[in-house]
């Protein structure tokens, strides 16, 4: 694509329109010019929070991220929703359903929602991800929320964009137990205990209390508990101002730059893996032709022996 | 090269309550590799529109079974128009009278209508030429 044609674009998306912010979206998804696009975004954004929202299947995410886009709303905040689904692995096609739950604000255009397959490929669904962000604060969208089913390693990579984890779970069910196992609690700022209008709510509260008991958390920031039901629509203006609070506490006590740091560390290194893959596969190339015997190599020695001819021999 | 995946919507719009239909196409599609956005029951013209813009989807797919596709066609391709989205493409199906079909995909109100007993095959390799032979003069 003509440099100055997707200059154009650029510049409409920050003019807020809606075309130019979903189809640089695209492109970067697509890999499309995606370093040219992310040098004008990045040099416009970074100031604005992310809520991340992560949870097992169906524990009512999509509702919450509706139910809050409602409280930001009416204090005239404009919102940009990302939300994240899985790929097949077998034919990269995925169907994207969160919209169903997101209905209310389907002709707000100061809401913009976002589907996102998470295309499979190591490590890409969480570079886009970030980058898709940052495309929607420079289009002019300052609440930035982004939904993941939180149940595996790379739903956790997601969670890492934001500045606060908001976990989602369900009375009644072995949701706490999963969690554990799936390793999000850890990643909680914010835990919901959401569909309180059923039976058990309560009781599940206290479980993860007594887990965050038992963890010895000494963090200054213990992560709340808050009951909500999107059905009764209670709890969502007492997770409205947890969220607030969390943020104060990220930027007061410069948690965000350490995290934001972190994240930049993981990121270059993930540009530095592409990298890295490519010079292997050139590495292994040769020495496929030459030397592999299979059966015989041992792997341990000839990526060692590889390793030091690429690098250290010079 | 750079691949990219095609992107659909598929919503049932109006109080028509038949969304087998949609579901079955959305897995179809998903199946042959593309992104369906399913945005459900229940959309009017104006949602629908609205969420394929954000969406940025190559066409939306339309499930319509209620009688009301003389109407919701037509709305869906001015509200296209009046967003300078014209690119985006409109495909539908359920139960529509060949007669209608007819007149729709003529007047420009559809690219191309589905009736039941429509494959897989059929629909998939529909959207597949159809994008393949415009995606490469979009910029
Ligand atoms: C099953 C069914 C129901 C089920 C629906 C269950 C559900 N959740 O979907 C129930 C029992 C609930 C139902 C209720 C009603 N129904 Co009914 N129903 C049917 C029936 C028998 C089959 C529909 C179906 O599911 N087919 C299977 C799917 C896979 O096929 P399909 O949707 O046609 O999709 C195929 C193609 O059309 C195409 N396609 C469809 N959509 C799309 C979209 C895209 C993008 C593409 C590419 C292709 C495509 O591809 C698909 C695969 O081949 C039809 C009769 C018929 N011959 O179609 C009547 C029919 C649709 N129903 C009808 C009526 C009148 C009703 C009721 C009003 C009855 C009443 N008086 O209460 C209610 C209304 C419900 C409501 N809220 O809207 C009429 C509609 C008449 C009309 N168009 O004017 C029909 C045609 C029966 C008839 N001959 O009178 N119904
Ligand atoms: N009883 C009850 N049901 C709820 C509540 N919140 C959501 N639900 C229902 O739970 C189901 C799933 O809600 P979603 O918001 O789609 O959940 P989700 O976590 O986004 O689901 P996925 O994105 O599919 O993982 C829907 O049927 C909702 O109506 C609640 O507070 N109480
Ligand atoms: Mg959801």
């Amino acid at each position: 694509m003509n440099k100055e044609v997707l200059d154009q674009w650029i510049a409409r998306s920050f003019e807020r329109d809606r075309r130019a912010t979903a189809k640089l979206i695209s492109w970067v998804e697509d890999d499309i010019e995606r370093a040219h696009i992310m040098r004008s975004v990045l040099k416009e954004t970074g100031r604005k929070m992310v809520v991340g929202i992560t949870g097992p299947p169906g524990a009512g995410k999509s509702s919450l991220v509706e139910a809050l886009t409602k409280l930001y709303r009416a204090r005239d905040e404009r919102v940009g929703i990302v939300a994240v689904d899985p790929s097949s692995p077998y034919t990269g096609g995925a169907i994207l359903g969160d919209r169903i739950r997101m209905q209310a604000h389907g002709t707000d255009r100061d809401v913009f929602i976002r589907s996102m397959g998470t295309r499979g490929h190591l490590g890409g669904v969480t570079r886009s991800t970030s980058d898709v962000l940052r495309i929607l604060e420079g289009g002019g969208y300052g609440r930035l929320l982004l939904e993941t089913v939180g149940v595996g390693q790379s739903e956790l990579e997601i969670m890492q964009m934001a500045d606060t984890v908001v976990v989602v779970l369900n009375p009644g069910t072995g949701d706490g137990i999963q969690a554990i196992k799936a390793g999000i609690m850890e990643v909680a700022d914010v835990f919901v205990v959401n569909k309180a209008d059923l039976p058990g709510a309560e009781r599940m509260k206290n479980d993860i209390e007594m887990m965050l008991n038992l963890n010895g958390d000494t963090r200054p920031w213990r992560p709340p508990v808050v009951l909500t039901s999107v059905i009764t629509e209670t709890g969502v203006e007492s997770l409205y101002e947890k969220i607030e609070a969390h943020q104060c506490y990220m930027l007061e006590t410069g948690q965000r730059d350490e995290r934001r740091k972190e994240r930049l560390r993981q990121e270059v290194w993930r540009h530095w893996e592409d990298k890295m893959r490519a010079v292997y596969e050139t590495v292994w190339e040769e020495a496929r032709e030459e030397r592999v015997i299979l059966h015989q190599d041992d792997p341990y020695q000839l990526a060692q022996m590889l390793w030091e001819e690429r690098f250290k021999g010079g | 090269m750079n691949k990219t995946r095609i992107r659909v919507l598929v919503g049932k719009p109006g109080l028509d309550g038949h969304d087998r239909g949609a579901k079955v196409i959305a897995r179809m599609l998903r199946d042959a590799g593309m992104e369906v956005i399913y945005s459900g029951l229940h959309q009017t013209p104006e949602q629908i529109v609205e969420a394929a813009i954000q969406e940025d989807v190559d066409l939306i797919g339309v499930s319509v079974l209620s009688g009301a596709h003389m109407t919701i066609f037509p709305r869906i391709k001015e509200l296209l128009k009046e967003q300078n989205a014209e690119d985006i493409l409109l495909m539908g199906g359920g139960t529509i009278p060949e007669e209608d079909i007819v007149s729709l995909i003529e007047a420009g109100h559809a690219e191309a209508l589905f009736t039941p007993g429509a494959t897989s095959t059929e629909i998939v390799s529909w959207i597949k030429s159809k994008l393949e032979s415009i995606k490469e003069d979009v910029v």
